[in-house]
């Protein structure tokens, strides 16, 4: 927890996002992100900037990769102190960066690449690994004073904080990393000052979210997710949406786009038009996981591991355009920050709301993959 | 006054008793016509042929309104009897009439309808939220707003099963009410209203897609074929229960208690037993229908759930049961305990829900108001992760669309309505129910009275006030840029508390304004 | 046509069909004068019969056979061929009262100051008859013949 810096209030923004993904897993350098959400400058008001990239790691693909930002030097001693306690650190370094005129009052930045001690997974034979990594986050989130563990999975990381995007991305020096997913998020907060942990993408685990909208249905999600043991910290709406899917996905085992469906389902009328299979289906997830719909403005990026995904709000509130070409796909709020990076896409359309688009990394293991039932379809123009 | 007496039968007359109203007559409009006379069950207005006028005798008057709704030339008005005491902030008017009336009477103080006694109504205390600039407001004309509310049972997941290149669901889902709209009438039985009314709000609850529940008044055959839209009701006194009862309903109830009277069973004359409610309830023609205090064979939680499920093998499953309990002050874990009892609904009861007839001292000052109940209900059942097992229905004194809006975000899956119901009805809370003499027609069997509720005029009202309803709930949902219900169920982020102190706020989770 | 149907069970026996009736049918159509000053050469053209709780409004039907049409020397009875009611033509009514002894539902009444039979018009000139329309239990109803019949 970093003191002062929470607030009581949950955030609302405006903001830009773009993500690209080499659906084949080949990796490329930050270069191109950072161009693309500088071509968005405008929609992000300098208080807030970050990042999430997929592949970044393959030396410690194994190894849970915690990023933490720091207000001083206890603070980090005391997280880690608390991550040794439960982890094996395997290696701990300081965040690369570079000094950058625009990025200012920086917080002490560091990550350290652990597993969970064997005795810990022992004693929590009825949890997961994933489980335990998300009880030290939270812990380390909501209690220790001064520090705050920003990014959490595997062979990837998030990136962020105070500033325009491009110059985030700058000073985290991403051009030098190599992944085969990237998101990124310049950000227009709308009632909170910016600082470094409430910046996107908010990451859980290998989830990191990159989220322009605001989520008027924030107070029931949260307390949806209370009901799972998800505490939210940050009171940001995106932190609920990275919780959501790793609620839906991660514990409930839902396929990413019935996960979607439940988030932004189709309305009743549009449902009855639906085969009978699917209207039960839908049935089915509205009637259970109504404290799941997201509800208000959004376009969202989700990145994973296996792929990333983009879902519009149900009546498409917030702008999203797709792209793809070869085996890349492109996702922005702005046609324009696709075409900074891709000039001649084979395909290009607006994204339709309540209709994920999602994107796989092929080759995966084949429980991975998601099924297509439910898919909106028609999405191309 | 001797005891022989009163074996010739009389009756003194109570002096200390004064009346309540002032009926005041215009002469200069009253033509004489005796619409007044004909339509007063109280006896208040008389006409003298021989001077051939209309006269008043306020001390009956019960404040109904009925002469003067129907007075053509509008000659008559009603007042608060000005009969003032000397002013005493203990021994107010109210309480000096209660003691004279028992001194008269030797009896309990009886009333009807909910509590009277100006406590406050927190809904007036809490203000709702509205979208600008960061987050569009959505105009319900023009985009879908969705209020359907499944009440029911749910699975804390779903599992889905790939097969041939697609799901399927392998989850059963419990069986669910499907509203419409998140209100439903609340429970009045067959014999505490009449006929007539009972119809009206088992059709209107049909037209508008969403259910009435027949309280502990047994399922007239007439109303049998709107049993998909009905509730039928278990009570202490197992009126009119038998399996085909339960099975021609949508959903079984099981009530506990009341929030006019918690702890307190029913009474219905026999003077109101005719011929059909008898035949409705399963009990003699003319005898009193006695509703025990407890059910006898609900002793403790566990004879709860074994009253549960026997109600549900009788069922076949099929129907989700409802346990209904008043707001008294331990509700969140007797409701918590409903739950893991087996209640697929818990109906929760505050303090100024309605009644036929309850003793005066107990409806003024027994339970908690719906607000912290209701609060204290969903949070309980959240932070022991039940929440999901059971739909919340509140209820207890709802009066406009607004309260039921307050009460969704709040945590509530739906809204009974009883007495707003009885309102729209045409019922003008004069508060006599108990003394059957409803100059509406409504809480009466008597067939000079119950043929003033016409159930087409009813039904419609009813209809009507549901539509409304509705139309305001999408307005208040899309100026918040939310369009559908269950983004608004339990989103206390969307109320804000005035005037309340922290620990109210507290318990309410709710914030202050400006937080 | 249309035609005035009873629903005696919903009829309160209140009577203002029969006070809307009377100030219909007066000079003034103002209720409290037509009370005051006309209540001697006005009277309702329909009367509410009571037994017990039941009662109902009764007023002509405007029968299909109407016997007084046919019973109606002067031919003052007549059908007003636009709308099918049943009217008395009180310039060229006898008061002979033929049709008051024919009539199966004693719809019609002696007119109280004049000599010429009074009866119901289903108020020319109005959108509904007043009865009809200020009957607060809708116990009065105006329906199609063949909504009538069903």
């Amino acid at each position: 927890m970093i003191s002062g810096l929470t607030t009581d209030d949950k955030e609302m923004s405006g903001c830009a996002i773009s993500g690209i993904m080499s659906e084949v897993g080949r990796p490329f350098s930050g270069e191109s992100i950072i161009r693309s959400i500088a071509n968005m400058h405008d929609r992000s008001n300098g208080l807030g900037g970050g990042f999430a990239a997929y592949g970044i790691y393959p030396d410690r693909a194994e190894d849970y990769a915690l990023h933490v930002m720091c207000d001083h030097e206890d603070g980090l001693k005391a997280a880690e102190a608390v991550i040794a306690d439960r982890c094996v650190i395997r290696h701990t370094e300081p965040i690369p960066t570079r000094p950058m005129r625009a990025i200012r009052r920086r917080p002490i930045l560091s990550r350290c690449f652990v597993r969970m001690r064997e005795e810990e997974l022992e004693r929590n034979y009825d949890r997961t690994e994933d489980d335990l990594v998300v009880s030290l986050v939270m812990d380390v989130n909501t209690h220790v004073e001064g520090a705050f563990v920003f990014s959490s999975g595997k062979n990837m990381g998030v990136f962020k904080g105070v500033g325009y995007p491009e110059d985030i991305g700058r000073f985290f020096r991403l051009e030098e990393y190599q992944g085969y997913i990237w998101t990124a998020h310049g950000r227009f907060p709308t009632n909170t000052t910016g600082w470094w942990g409430g910046a996107h993408p908010f990451g859980l685990l290998d989830w990191a979210v990159v989220h322009n909208g605001e989520i008027s249905s924030y107070g029931i999600n949260r307390r949806y997710l209370a009901n799972f043991g998800y505490h939210c910290t940050l009171r940001t709406d995106t932190e609920v949406i990275a919780y959501m899917f790793d609620l839906l996905v991660r514990v409930h085992r839902l396929p990413l786009r019935a996960a979607c469906t439940a988030m932004a389902p189709p309305f009743w009328s549009q449902a009855e038009r639906l085969s009978e299979d699917e209207r039960e289906l839908v049935r089915a997830l509205r009637v259970v996981y109504g404290g799941a719909l997201l509800n208000g403005p959004f376009s969202i990026l989700v990145g994973h591991s296996g792929g990333m995904v983009a879902l519009n709000d149900r009546i498409k509130l917030r702008p999203l355009v797709a792209a793809r070409r070869g085996d890349m796909l492109y996702l922005a709020s702005e046609e324009a920050a696709v075409r900074e990076v891709c000039r001649d896409p084979e395909r290009l359309w607006n994204v339709r709301g309540g209709t994920p688009v999602i994107g796989e990394l092929r080759g995966q293991a084949k429980a991975d993959a998601t099924p297509t039932v439910l898919s909106g379809g028609g999405q191309e123009v | 006054m001797n005891e022989k007496d009163r074996k010739d039968g009389f009756q003194p007359r109570q002096w200390l008793v004064e009346p309540d109203f002032v009926v005041e007559r215009d002469p200069e409009k009253c033509i004489q016509c005796q619409v007044c006379v004909r339509q007063c069950a109280n006896d208040v207005h008389r006409y003298d042929e021989d001077d051939e006028t209309v006269s008043s005798d306020s001390s009956p008057c019960v404040g109904c309104h009925r002469c003067a709704s129907l007075c053509p030339t509008g000659a008559i008005s009603i007042k608060r009897s000005e009969l003032d005491f000397r002013p005493h902030g203990n021994w107010t008017a109210a309480a000096l009439r209660n003691v004279y009336k028992q001194a008269e009477t030797g009896g309990i103080l009886l009333a009807g309808m909910g509590n009277d006694q100006g406590l406050p109504v927190y809904w007036d205390r809490l203000l709702l939220n509205a979208s600008q600039v960061t987050n569009p407001s959505i105009d319900p004309l023009r985009e879908p707003m969705e209020t359907l509310t499944h009440l029911g049972r749910k699975p804390d997941r779903l599992r889905l099963l790939e097969r041939d290149g697609g799901v399927a669901l392998a989850t059963r889902i419990e069986p669910q009410l499907e509203l419409q709209v998140p209100v439903m009438f609340s429970a009045m039985s067959y014999g505490s209203i009449s006929y007539h009314a009972s119809m009206a709000l088992a059709r209107a609850a049909s037209e508008a897609g969403t259910y009435a529940n027949t309280g502990e008044g047994g399922l007239h055959r007439d109303i049998r074929p709107f049993g998909d839209n009905m509730i039928v009701q278990v009570a202490s006194g197992r009126f009119g229960v038998d399996s085909e009862y339960l099975n021609s309903a949508a959903a079984v109830e099981i009530k506990i208690g009341q929030g006019a009277k918690p702890g307190i069973g029913g009474h219905l004359p026999g003077e109101k037993v005719d011929g059909a409610v008898s035949e409705t309830r399963m009990i003699p023609e003319g005898t009193d229908a006695l509703s025990p205090a407890p059910h006898h064979d609900i002793y403790s939680i566990e004879d709860l759930r074994q009253l549960i499920y026997s109600i549900k093998e009788a069922t076949l499953y099929e129907k989700p049961v409802s346990v209904k309990i008043a707001a008294v002050h331990n509700v969140a874990a007797i409701a918590s305990g409903c739950v893991r009892a087996g209640a697929d609904i818990v109906a929760i009861d505050g303090c100024r829900g309605g009644t036929g007839a309850a003793p005066t001292m107990i409806r003024n000052n027994v339970g908690i108001p719906i607000e912290f109940a209701l609060a204290a209900v969903d949070s309980r059942l959240r932070e022991e992760g039940i929440r999901n097992q059971a739909s919340v229905i509140a209820a207890g004194g709802f009066r406009c669309s607004a309260d039921v809006v307050k009460a969704i975000a709040l945590g509530a899956d739906a809204v009974y309505l009883g007495t707003v119901a009885l309102v729209a009805m045409g019922c003008h809370m004069c508060q006599k129910c108990y003394t059957g003499k409803c100059n509406w027609g409504i809480a009466t069997q008597d067939p000079y009275l119950t043929r003033r509720l016409n159930p087409d005029m009813a039904t419609r009202r009813l209809v009507n006030l549901l539509r409304a309803w509705k139309l305001e709930i999408k307005e208040m949902m899309g100026g918040m840029g939310i369009n559908a219900i269950e983004s608004l169920r339990g989103n206390r982020e969307h109320l804000r508390g005035v005037g309340l102190t922290d620990r109210e706020l507290r318990i309410l989770d709710v914030k202050a304004a400006g937080e | 046509m249309k035609r005035i149907v009873a629903r005696e069970e919903y009829c309160v026996g209140c009577r203002l069909c029969e006070i809307h009736c009377l100030v219909q049918h007066s000079k003034s159509k103002k209720i409290i004068k037509a009370f005051r000053e006309e209540r001697d050469s006005v009277l309702p053209r329909l009367r509410v019969e009571e037994s017990g709780c039941v009662s109902f409004a009764l007023q002509c039907r405007h029968c299909e056979q109407a016997s007084c049409i046919e019973a109606c020397m002067t031919g003052a009875m007549h059908r007003a061929p636009e709308t099918g009611a049943v009217l008395c033509d009180t310039d060229r009514c006898v008061g002979c009262w033929m049709c008051i002894m024919v009539c199966p539902l004693g719809a019609i009444r002696r007119g109280p100051d004049s000599h010429v039979a009074s009866k119901c018009d289903l108020c020319i000139g109005e959108d509904y008859p007043v009865c009809v329309a200020n009957c607060p239990n809708e116990a009065i109803a105006l329906r199609e013949e063949d909504e009538v019949n069903a």
